[in-house]
């Protein structure tokens, strides 16, 4: 046993280090570096195109990174995927796919059952539970295709949770979502950063992200602040993300891309 | 025995075809050869000459007598299995063309496996076509990685190139002047009855892995094909159940090769898998209904192949698929053309009746319900219909029990009475709602109105009262009728004050 995890509390749940990731050459993050504290909701913000969908998905190794290396309680994310839950985007899916509700969060079971084993009536239990705290336990045996973009994403948050995990990852679970499922949704991960779990979600409103969340993350294809809500969410500091001071990097991007092929 | 006699004139066509198309590469093996096929698929044709009668045919099929009948029959039961489950993931991934590609890319493999000693050999050929249909779904996914083509062009060109390939190969062979090259040409259409012991023990084989490894890793695959990016989040390895998948839709295609054809194995692999998915909407249930579609039409088909003198099987299998698609298009019971025309036909019934009640509600209305009969121009001249077409709805209503007519004269029943009430209630509730809730003007509600008095349960009807601070008078001031047993405990009602309505049902 290492000595990192004889003392939890000192490991951060994610570490990202020199993260770079590129599309075909073309950089989209360059060198980011940052340490999430642990029991916070925090939110990430950017103009369209800076990277946030990329951000998490490159830290769930979902796309592969030029450079740097991101960890997950101490250890590679790779090797400590039990811990980790994931909300992709909504439109990531096939809505007609032939599956029920019910299917659907049970396979957020899946990572804990194991390979080739069967749910348990425990995994039921725990699914139906989950779909209880996002208000969609009517709807266990409906198709998918019959659910509304509200109904959907609480599914894919019903899902998150029978993860059971201590570090989440979501992406956009407010697009398409109407305002009672946005406030349902927002108390839900409260409840959960109370209870020491740490969430990062990726979002696209600056007004409510004010209210919303614990830290906030600006990110234009590099982090331009991350620190606590009311240190962060600075006129200032929003000018640098959303303003047209980076466009010196877009276009070395763009140089860098255009070289390679 | 069938199998023995395949020497038939699909060969000799293909034999002439080849003979023209192909004359440059045939030089060598020289002109006796050219002879003597074209003396061969002379003879075949006079031999087709004599057919035995198809009821013997059915006989033969039926009693299960004959050891070729049983070995197409549990061919074909096989490949329906195992290309129906292999054929439910493709339809739900939305993949169908792979499979099409998938098999023609086989046919290569095919004649290669001929090559390999020349006669047909199950298992040479078997390993042949599958090295085959992995380098072709091996050249699409190079060809989408790392250019920027499309995947329905790769797959589209990988299809069209490997059969290509396959065709000048089978031509080349048949002209090899060693071996016995019977039964070559059963692979581009299909022929049960060519299937041997060894053919049945591989698609036996192929079944088995089939079976057990979806049964196994039911879940994983299920979670593949939905989300792959969540699969991977789990830890799942992602890109080995993808290749295993390919793998194992690889071996069905091959091992139904010689049953349905080349060129019409993808439509086993789809046809019953799009008609699973018109009866259910649950994955599980698709890949049973599927492999029992894939079953029944594999064996008609192969039934149908039998009754003629060595029909290719292939097209009757697909004939028999299409057959059931069609039958679950029109009659299966949520999405089926004929229960959905049905329903709407009865809803549309029910909503000629329910404005005919109303209608004769209004009119007693204008008449204060002075009388308890109104005549037919009244109503005629109300629902500003002919007095013909009332005619036909007061029979209507008639027939369910809900108005007794004499001469000109109509009067409503008590449960006529009943649900006249309830559907002027629905109507005028809803324009309540609207105009009190919404604030929509009272001369914008009535056509809103109209629609949705015909869908007002009981339930959403509770729902309106409670919400209605008020409910005796509609935008109109007409009053909204309570729902009183029978006609004389509203008689007095309307207008009145301080009458207190019932609710509905009189129960609230």
């Amino acid at each position: 046993m290492s000595s990192e995890s004889l003392n939890p509390a000192s490991v951060p749940p994610l570490e990202i280090h020199d993260l770079t990731v590129a599309y075909r050459n073309k950089p989209v993050l360059w060198g980011i570096d940052l340490v999430a504290p642990a029991g916070k909701l925090i939110g990430i913000v950017g103009p369209n195109g800076a990277g946030k969908s990329t951000l998490i998905k490159a830290c769930m190794g979902l796309l592969p990174c030029s450079s740097g290396w991101v960890r997950a309680f101490g250890q590679p994310v790779s090797q400590s995927l039990g811990r980790v839950g994931y909300v992709p985007q909504r439109e990531s899916v096939d809505w007609d796919f032939p599956v029920s509700v019910m299917d659907v969060v049970l396979m957020g079971r899946y990572g804990r059952i194991g390979l080739f084993k069967r749910p348990s009536s425990e995994d039921r239990r725990i699914a139906r539970d989950c779909l209880e705290q996002v208000q969609m336990l009517p709807f266990a045996d409906r198709q998918i295709s019959n659910l509304s973009g509200g109904q959907q994403q609480r599914v894919f948050l019903a899902r998150a949770l029978a993860q059971e995990s201590d570090l989440y990852f979501m992406d956009e679970p407010f697009t398409g979502v109407d305002a009672a499922t946005e406030s349902a949704i927002i108390s839900l991960l409260q409840g959960l950063r109370s209870r020491g779990k740490t969430i990062l979600v990726v979002h696209h409103d600056l007004p409510t992200a004010r209210t919303y969340f614990d830290w906030l993350l600006l990110l234009n294809m590099r982090v331009v602040a991350f620190g606590p809500t009311e240190q962060v969410f600075t006129p200032d500091l929003l000018q640098k993300t959303y303003g047209g001071r980076l466009t010196v990097l877009s276009e070395v991007a763009e140089a860098v891309g255009a070289k390679a092929h | 025995m069938i199998a023995a006699s395949l020497g038939d004139s699909t060969e000799a066509r293909r034999r002439r075809c080849a003979r023209r198309g192909h004359r440059l590469v045939g030089l060598r093996l020289g002109w006796v050869l050219l002879l003597a096929s074209a003396f061969t698929a002379q003879a075949a044709k006079i031999g087709d000459l004599t057919q035995t009668r198809w009821t013997e045919q059915a006989w033969r099929f039926v009693t299960l007598s004959d050891p070729v009948v049983r070995y197409a029959c549990l061919g074909t039961v096989l490949l329906g299995i195992s290309c129906g489950l292999l054929g439910s993931f493709l339809v739900v991934r939305r993949m169908a063309l792979l499979g099409d590609a998938l098999s023609h890319a086989v046919l290569p493999g095919v004649a290669l496996g001929f090559l390999w000693n020349l006669e047909k050999d199950p298992l040479a050929i078997f390993i042949g076509a599958l090295l085959a249909g992995l380098a072709g779904s091996a050249t699409v996914s190079i060809l989408t990685r790392t250019t920027r083509l499309k995947e329905d062009t790769a797959l589209g060109m990988v299809l069209a190139s490997f059969f290509g390939v396959g065709l000048c190969l089978m031509s080349m062979f048949q002209r090899l002047p060693t071996g016995n090259k019977s039964g070559i040409e059963t692979f581009l259409f299909g022929q049960a009855a060519a299937l041997g012991p060894g053919d049945i023990q591989v698609m036996g084989a192929v079944t088995l892995v089939v079976v057990g490894l979806l049964g196994l890793g039911y879940k994983e695959f299920l979670l593949v094909s939905f989300d792959p990016g969540f699969a991977r989040v789990l830890a799942l390895p992602t890109v080995w159940f993808e290749r295993l998948l390919v793998m194992l839709l690889a071996f069905s295609v091959v091992a139904a090769l010689q049953a349905v054809g080349v060129v019409l194995v993808s439509a086993m692999l789809i046809i019953p898998a799009a008609t699973a998915s018109l009866l259910t909407d649950r994955f599980h249930r698709v890949l049973v209904w599927s492999s029992c579609l894939g079953m029944i039409s594999g064996l008609s088909g192969a039934f149908l192949s039998f009754l003629g003198t060595r029909l290719p099987t292939g097209p009757f299998m697909v004939l028999s698929a299409s057959l059931l698609f069609a039958l679950a298009l029109l009659f299966s019971p949520r999405q089926g053309i004929v229960p959905r025309w049905f329903r709407q036909r009865s809803q549309r019934v029910r909503i000629e009746r329910e404005n005919t009640l109303k209608a004769i509600y209004q009119v007693l209305e204008s008449n204060g319900f002075a009388a308890e009969t109104v005549t037919v121009s009244a109503l005629a001249a109300r629902r500003r219909l002919p007095a013909i077409a009332v005619e036909a709805e007061i029979g209507s209503l008639v027939a369910a029990e809900f108005a007794t007519a004499s001469g000109d004269q109509v009067a409503l029943t008590p449960s006529g009475w009943q649900r006249a009430c309830a559907i002027v209630r629905n109507h005028r509730l809803w324009e309540l709602y609207l105009t009190h809730a919404a604030q929509i003007a009272p001369d914008h509600v009535h056509d809103d109105a109209e629609k949705i008095e015909h869908v007002l349960g009981e339930a959403m009807v509770r729902e309106l009262e409670r919400r209605l601070p008020r409910f005796d008078t509609d935008p109109h001031g007409r009053p909204i009728p309570s729902l009183p047993a029978s006609m004389a405990g509203v008689r007095s009602a309307p207008g009145g004050a301080d009458h207190r309505p019932a609710g509905y049902g009189g129960r609230s």
